[in-house]
């Protein structure tokens, strides 16, 4: 292995034990000491199972069958059982997604932490623990936080608590540190914070770092490499400030055009088609049914690595081709902007407050949302703003103050609502995985609601609304699980869409989606709202505001701190919470990605 | 993925994996035995024909028990008298559970205390008690054997149920549900019964085997079925005596139960992953090949 490597993987292949279907085929990467490298990719690309596989593990029903991980000069697929897990922990360390489940919820992170450490040190003293253990804290940008050891996982914040789970990471000196996106979970600010902590560890602690996520603005302000996987196999490679500025594979491209912005009013753009499953991983490119790029051989020979240029690859046939286009800003200038200050709001709220069980959590909010726009409520997790939405929605009843739909003062839980108004509201819940009832078809799942319509409505209801929402009938035998993430979400906005709401509450509807399903769906909000659906949108990324909302409001601590028209507020911001938010919103710094300057 | 999946379908797909099948091959033959026993037996199961526990032998295969009685007579005359009891008490004792459960759990407050502390009251009277204070009521009777076993069941059950519910009840389609206003009867029946049955069809294949349990020692004491008759439960406990005489009565009826109960399990835990979709490709998820761009493509 050369000098000043870190990490070097060759060939690696991961499979499927029972089919011997590979999940990762044939990647190889490599890593200085004290770089970070960027793993990207959609889920079910096989990133994960990548980042896993850098410590010689695998997945229960998964098996690595072939390639080498070096690190620091030892292979760790040469090991076995006892050996390798020794060297897990000291040579090579890992920070999971969620730290809340990392961590032992019973046991003080104190005790955790110089667990970690004696297991791989058993012959240090008392005092050289100590002085471990404070120095991993203060690595992690908690120095002076003794007594936060003494706490137990609970009592910590989240981004703590990931900051808890770096410093065990950390602990044992490490060669290399995986992170599994480390801070998907976490606020926009506090994501922040955990990134500063992370460049200072690479500059100092000399650990190559690899950080897997899915969130291309994240990694460009992070990694100095990005390896972007599609299918199980890398699409492109390179320094990330190349690759994402000058990206030359389609998928790269597309994945780039599909990120939020703050300052571009532009709607995103998706890729058509989802991802293909192990098994159905077609011949030739991976990514060929999706690309419109595609020329005969890319559907035949997979493709070889390319060099674009010193030190960047691309695994394409038509490297380089793909440009990215200013073409969606022309498509967004075009866009129906109806006029705000109409004679009467469609939804006028005043001096809302909520509580849970005594605690407050609003007030004295007041909204209003005009017909045919959309409102997008903004804040960090905390804020209140899903309470908000729930309280319109009626499905928290714990509120007082005046909701007025059209004139009408709404009851305070549905109930008490009138079916006309019922049906006025729909709510479209975040997380597609739950909010449909899993062992219900989709097409008893879409007839649920039309017990409520009025008798003589519209004929054939199921297939009109899954046609607005782009999804053929076939879908309506399927159970929920069965579809993926943008297919549900897709599924839940039919189900509102056929009690013809006049107002849509969107509640991060796209948080649990992939960049590129995100962009579609917003697309698809953004078209209904063109048809004359109002919509009330709840987000903690500001970046997604300006290609959905003309109007927005920020919240901070159950108080609304900042309002007025989206592009106003998104370039002078007037609050010092808006004004963090959009400092703490990482930016991707592409070179005309989207008619971007 | 050309068949269109049913109301049913869960019961046929648990079928159709290995464990659900070796699950209803085992349960199939005991229930077989139990059924159709009675017709098949070589010698009068209440005949006195020779020493008790002579070992197997002289026209009797598995010898003689306690009294001098055929074993194999005993044992193909006596599952009838057991097993359709059992398999009726536990129907009936996870019904009444799973509804008190999931109607203490979705509702919560004032109902959900009374019934759930009721429940425990029950519980804490130690279950041969709670049978014998029915029989000085009512008499020995089978009827009586289960209700009593059903009685046994109901809060166990419902304390699964419960919290199986409250899990349920917190998800956002049960909220979607509660947002149109469908009654709560409604949702109980569509949205939580059916996203709490797999920890049911667990706990309902496990209490089929206490039931078993009860019913042998309530016949034990004499108050379900009456000598000279013969059950499994009772053949059990009459003969562990003899055990290093002749250890036929005692095996057969415990290894006879023994693969009902294996069997039940493993077609509940069939059940229960099919319905989990579980059993659907390695990450659990199966992604049908449908065009997620729709007319961005």
């Amino acid at each position: 292995m050369p000098d000043g490597l870190a990490v070097q993987v060759t060939d690696l292949v991961v499979e499927i034990s029972a089919t011997g279907t590979p999940v990762v085929s044939g990647v190889s990467l490599q890593l200085a000491v004290g770089q970070v490298l960027g793993l990207v990719g959609e889920s079910g690309c096989g990133k994960t199972t990548l980042a896993l596989a850098l410590l010689g593990y695998a997945r229960r029903g998964l098996r690595i069958r072939s390639g080498s991980v070096a690190i620091g000069g030892t292979d760790l697929l040469s090991l076995r059982g006892h050996e390798l897990e020794r060297l897990r922990g000291r040579l090579v360390s890992y920070v999971p997604q969620d730290p809340a489940s990392a961590l032992n919820p019973g046991r003080r992170v104190g005790i955790q932490l110089r667990e970690t450490l004696t297991v791989h040190h058993s012959g240090l003293s008392a005092p050289e623990v100590r002085a471990r253990l404070l120095g991993a804290l203060a690595d992690v940008g908690l120095a002076r936080q003794e007594s936060l050891l003494r706490r137990f996982p609970h009592q910590l914040s989240g981004g703590q608590q990931q900051r808890i789970a770096i410093a065990m990471a950390l602990v044992n000196r490490p060669a290399l540190i995986v992170m599994d996106e480390p801070t998907t979970g976490l606020d926009v600010t506090t994501q922040a914070h955990v990134l500063d902590t992370i460049r200072e560890i690479c500059r100092t602690q000399n650990a190559a770092v690899v950080y897997v996520s899915h969130d291309l603005a994240v990694v460009s302000s992070l990694a100095n490499n990005v390896a972007v996987m599609y299918a199980g196999r890398m699409a492109e490679s390179g320094p990330s400030a190349v690759v994402l500025r000058r990206p030359s594979h389609p998928y790269v491209t597309g994945l780039i055009r599909a990120v939020p912005d703050a300052a571009a009013r532009h709607r995103l753009t998706g890729i058509p088609g989802q991802a293909p499953e192990p098994a159905a991983r077609p011949s030739g490119c991976a990514f060929a049914p999706r690309c419109s790029l595609a020329i005969d051989i890319c559907r035949t020979v997979d493709p070889p690595p390319v060099a674009v240029a010193d030190g960047h690859l691309s695994w394409c046939h038509r490297a380089g081709q793909a440009r990215v286009t200013s073409q969606d800003e022309a498509d967004a200038a075009s866009a129906a902007q109806p006029e705000a200050d109409g004679p009467e709001p469609l939804l006028l709220v005043s001096n809302l407050n909520a509580w849970y069980g005594g605690t407050p959590v609003l007030a004295g909010v007041s909204i209003r949302i005009e017909r045919g726009r959309c409102l997008a409520v903004v804040g960090e997790s905390g804020s209140g703003k899903t309470t908000l939405a729930r309280a319109i929605a009626g499905l928290h009843r714990e509120h007082d103050g005046t909701v007025m739909l059209d004139g009408q003062p709404l009851g305070r839980s549905a109930p008490q609502r009138t079916d006309r108004q019922r049906r006025a509201v729909q709510y479209i819940f975040q997380n597609p995985y739950g909010s449909l009832n899993p062992r219900r078809t989709i097409r008893r799942i879409l007839e649920q609601p039309l017990r409520h319509l009025p008798p003589g409505g519209q004929r054939d209801p199921l297939t009109r609304a899954l046609d607005r929402v782009s999804l053929p009938a076939t879908v309506l035998d399927r159970y929920p699980h069965q579809l993926s993430g943008g297919q549900r979400q897709r599924v839940a906005i039919a189900r509102a869409l056929i009690l013809e709401p006049e107002l849509l509450i969107c509640d991060e509807v796209t948080s649990a989606l992939d960049v590129s399903v995100q962009a579609v769906i917003m697309r698809l909000l953004d078209d209904l709202r063109q048809q004359g659906l109002s919509m009330l949108f709840v987000t903690h990324n500001l970046g997604l505001v300006p290609s959905i909302a003309q109007d927005v409001v920020v919240m901070a601590s159950g108080q609304v701190v900042e309002s007025g028209q989206a592009p106003a507020v998104l370039a002078r911001p007037s609050s010092p919470e808006t004004a963090a938010l959009l400092a703490a919103l990482p930016r991707l710094e592409a070179e005309g990605a989207a008619g971007r300057p | 993925m050309k068949w269109r999946p049913s109301r049913s379908s869960a019961w046929f797909r648990a079928a159709r994996t290995t464990r659900g099948r070796v699950g209803l091959l085992l349960v199939g033959l005991v229930a077989a035995i139990a059924l159709l026993g009675p017709l098949l037996t070589p010698d009068s199961p209440t005949a006195l024909l020779g020493v008790p526990f002579a070992r197997p032998g002289s026209g009797h295969l598995l010898g003689l028990e306690y009294v001098g009685r055929d074993t194999l007579a005993r044992v193909l005359d006596g599952g009838i008298r057991i097993l359709p009891l059992a398999a009726i008490a536990t129907a009936a004792g996870v019904g009444l559970g799973a509804f008190f459960g999931i109607s203490a759990g979705y509702r919560g407050g004032a109902y959900d205390e009374i019934v759930m502390r009721t429940l425990d009251v029950l519980l804490a009277v130690p279950q041969i008690i709670l049978a014998l204070l029915l029989v000085s009521l009512a008499g020995a009777s089978p009827l009586l054997v289960g209700t009593a076993v059903v009685l046994i069941h109901a809060p166990q059950v419902a304390r699964v149920a419960r919290a199986a519910t409250l899990r349920a009840a917190r998800e956002d389609f049960v909220k979607y549900s509660q947002a149109l206003s469908d009654p709560p009867l409604r949702i109980m029946l569509t949205d939580v019964l059916p996203n709490v049955s797999g920890p049911l069809l667990v706990e309902s294949a496990l209490r089929l085997t206490y039931s078993i349990g009860i019913i042998a020692s309530l016949n034990f004491l004499g108050l379900g079925t009456r000598p000279p008759f013969p059950d499994w439960g009772a053949m059990i406990n009459e003969n562990r005596i003899g055990i290093g005489q002749n250890p036929w009565p005692v095996v057969v009826p415990v290894a006879l139960v023994a693969v009902l109960t294996i069997g039940a399990s493993l077609y509940a835990d069939a059940l229960s992953r099919a319905t989990a979709g579980i059993e659907l490709g390695a990450e659990g998820v199966l992604v049908a090949p449908v065009d997620e761009g729709g007319r961005d493509a």
